[in-house]
């Protein structure tokens, strides 16, 4: 009698601790949610206030990213590239360096834009307030928002003039910095390691082809182009080049991608004078560039 | 019912203090250090490796030529030591012991489209050196467990650029770290607060500079995942930590 009453009290006890284990940790996340609720944005001279955005996010975002902001929404199963996941605190378009929080206007400016290639549209229907307020909400639900600032934007210096000369030393460093290992010696995702890439939720991703398209996934500007290598796609398998590649090699790189694009440009016509052929891997590249300087 | 739920909500509040107050009167001692040294077995056959094929990068192929590489989840010596376990303090460190960095910085290269060394360990906020010893270019690409206190970086590293100087600021056991461009290449990064030690190929390991007392000491393996054991170390007297994983 007295075993199993022992024995019985232990579960007891054993189950309680479960409970307020449970317990406590569901109140500190609702606390925690609550605070954060506070969070603020900033972008130009409108300040976003997170539980301004209560209604517009359960109407036009929670479909795909979720109540909870995890991007487990109900039509995100049938979404293919994923929902983003807001809790992590990671995000692909950002003008800050590789590993740190995007800028507000970062935020602001991806939910005016849209993802391209993804079922993200652009929510651009919506008030410049209405965005400001997204941003807040976004960022309560990541508490990384609460222990860490935003990175610090790269600086991008004015656009020189495009060249032949410029184009060319762009396509020696696509050969040089192994962008075609992905891309492709044409830019069109064939390279010897496209099949093999996944994201860092180990799904299979693509990638970008470049002559597919005349927008990239985080936009349309060259100033945008610029900063996908230099800041690298977090969560995915496109580093950033910032560290080895300086501000004039970046534009000169720019322009070389461009040329690949299927819009006529200014790029692809010098491309198409200089009779540009595409890299050959295996020869060393043609102008050699710089030694790369930190 | 809700009295009830008083009651188990009342004594798991005792059962937490009773706890809390076992961990805090941990005594802190400033007498010599002592140390940890002990051998990682593996019981049973290791796993088969499977052969690296590097064709698609011939600058890497060729500096194996004539000895294959293979994968390094499992690494055992002919005697059955397991090698690239990382052993260290999980409980019973003073804070001053277990905040101290190494400052030391090591080097975790890419060499042969491999990470030398597999398995990195370090402590929180300790500086290493990331380096690029290959004819070809790198992405170094870290990914610690979302949401957790490390974040993912990613960043490009062509032959013959500048080493990257980087540390982790939250412990974290263990970070993989992986290079997109090479699918195969994959390394640990094992953040931990305090001593730790990294068998060798013949499985031993020594972690030194540990204040006398009492500990749990964890061995982490990237396969097989963690085990534990209670150790007491007394000062000049190196005490005992050796660990058996079975193969799986």
């Amino acid at each position: 009698m007295l075993t199993t009453r022992f024995r019985s009290s232990l579960w007891l006890i054993a189950v309680a601790v479960f409970a307020l284990c449970n317990r406590s940790s569901a109140q500190i996340t609702k606390n925690e949610e609550d605070q954060r609720m506070g969070v603020e944005s900033h972008v130009g001279s409108l300040t976003g206030h997170a539980a301004a955005a209560k209604e517009n996010y359960r109407r036009y975002c929670t479909g795909c990213h979720g109540d909870y902001g995890d991007g487990e929404g109900e039509n995100a199963q049938w979404i293919d590239p994923k929902p983003r996941n807001f809790t992590l605190g990671q995000f692909k378009c950002r003008s800050t360096p590789t590993g740190t929080l995007p800028t507000d206007e970062d935020l602001f400016n991806t939910i005016g834009r849209g993802i391209l290639n993804s079922n993200m549209p652009p929510w651009n229907p919506l008030s410049n307030q209405q965005r400001v307020d997204l941003v807040a909400y976004v960022k309560h639900f990541s508490a990384r928002w609460t222990t860490e600032k935003a990175g610090e934007a790269i600086q991008i210096p004015p656009q020189p003039e495009i060249t032949a000369e410029r184009v060319k030393a762009g396509q020696a460093l696509f050969q040089k910095l192994e962008c075609w290992k992905c891309h492709g010696v044409e830019g069109r995702s064939n390279g010897p390691s496209a099949d093999t890439l996944t994201d860092d939720q180990n799904r299979p991703i693509k990638p970008f082809n470049f002559h597919d398209e005349q927008r990239f996934k985080c936009g349309a500007s060259d100033a945008d182009l610029y900063k996908i290598f230099m800041t690298g796609l977090d969560g995915t398998p496109m580093p950033s080049f910032a560290d080895n590649v300086k501000p004039e090699e970046a534009w000169e790189l720019v322009f070389y991608l461009r040329s690949l694009q299927p819009q006529n440009s200014k790029e692809k016509a010098i491309a198409k004078q200089l009779g540009l052929k595409p890299i050959n891997p295996n020869a060393p590249a043609a102008t050699p560039a710089p030694a790369p300087q930190q | 019912m809700k009295a009830r739920y008083k009651f188990l909500t009342g004594s798991s509040v005792v059962l937490l203090l009773a706890f809390s107050l076992l961990f805090s009167t941990r005594n802190v001692s400033a007498a010599a250090e002592g140390k940890i040294s002990g051998t990682i077995k593996l019981e049973g056959t290791a796993p088969h490796q499977k052969p690296i094929d590097m064709s698609k990068e011939p600058s890497c192929q060729k500096i194996h030529e004539g000895h294959p590489v293979t994968t390094e989840t499992v690494v055992a010596g002919a005697s059955g030591g397991l090698q690239n376990v990382v052993v260290y303090i999980s409980e019973g460190l003073p804070v001053a012991a277990s905040s101290e960095v190494s400052a030391e910085t090591p080097t975790f290269d890419q060499k042969g489209c491999q990470y030398i060394p597999h398995v990195l360990a370090l402590d929180v906020n300790q500086h290493f050196k990331v380096v690029n010893s290959d004819q070809t270019s790198h992405n170094i690409h870290p990914m610690p467990a979302p949401g957790g206190g490390n974040h993912e970086w990613n960043k490009s590293q062509p032959p013959g650029s500048a080493p990257f100087d980087v540390a982790w600021t939250a412990p974290e056991v263990a970070v993989h770290v992986k290079c997109n461009i090479h699918p195969w290449m994959s390394g640990y990064m094992a953040v931990v607060k305090g001593p730790y030690g990294v068998s060798d190929n013949n499985g031993s390991f020594t972690i030194n500079n540990v204040p006398p007392g009492n500990y749990t000491l964890t061995a982490w393996q990237e396969s097989y995942g963690t085990q534990t054991q209670k150790v007491s170390v007394s000062a000049g007297k190196p005490a005992a930590g050796d660990f058996t994983f079975k193969a799986k």
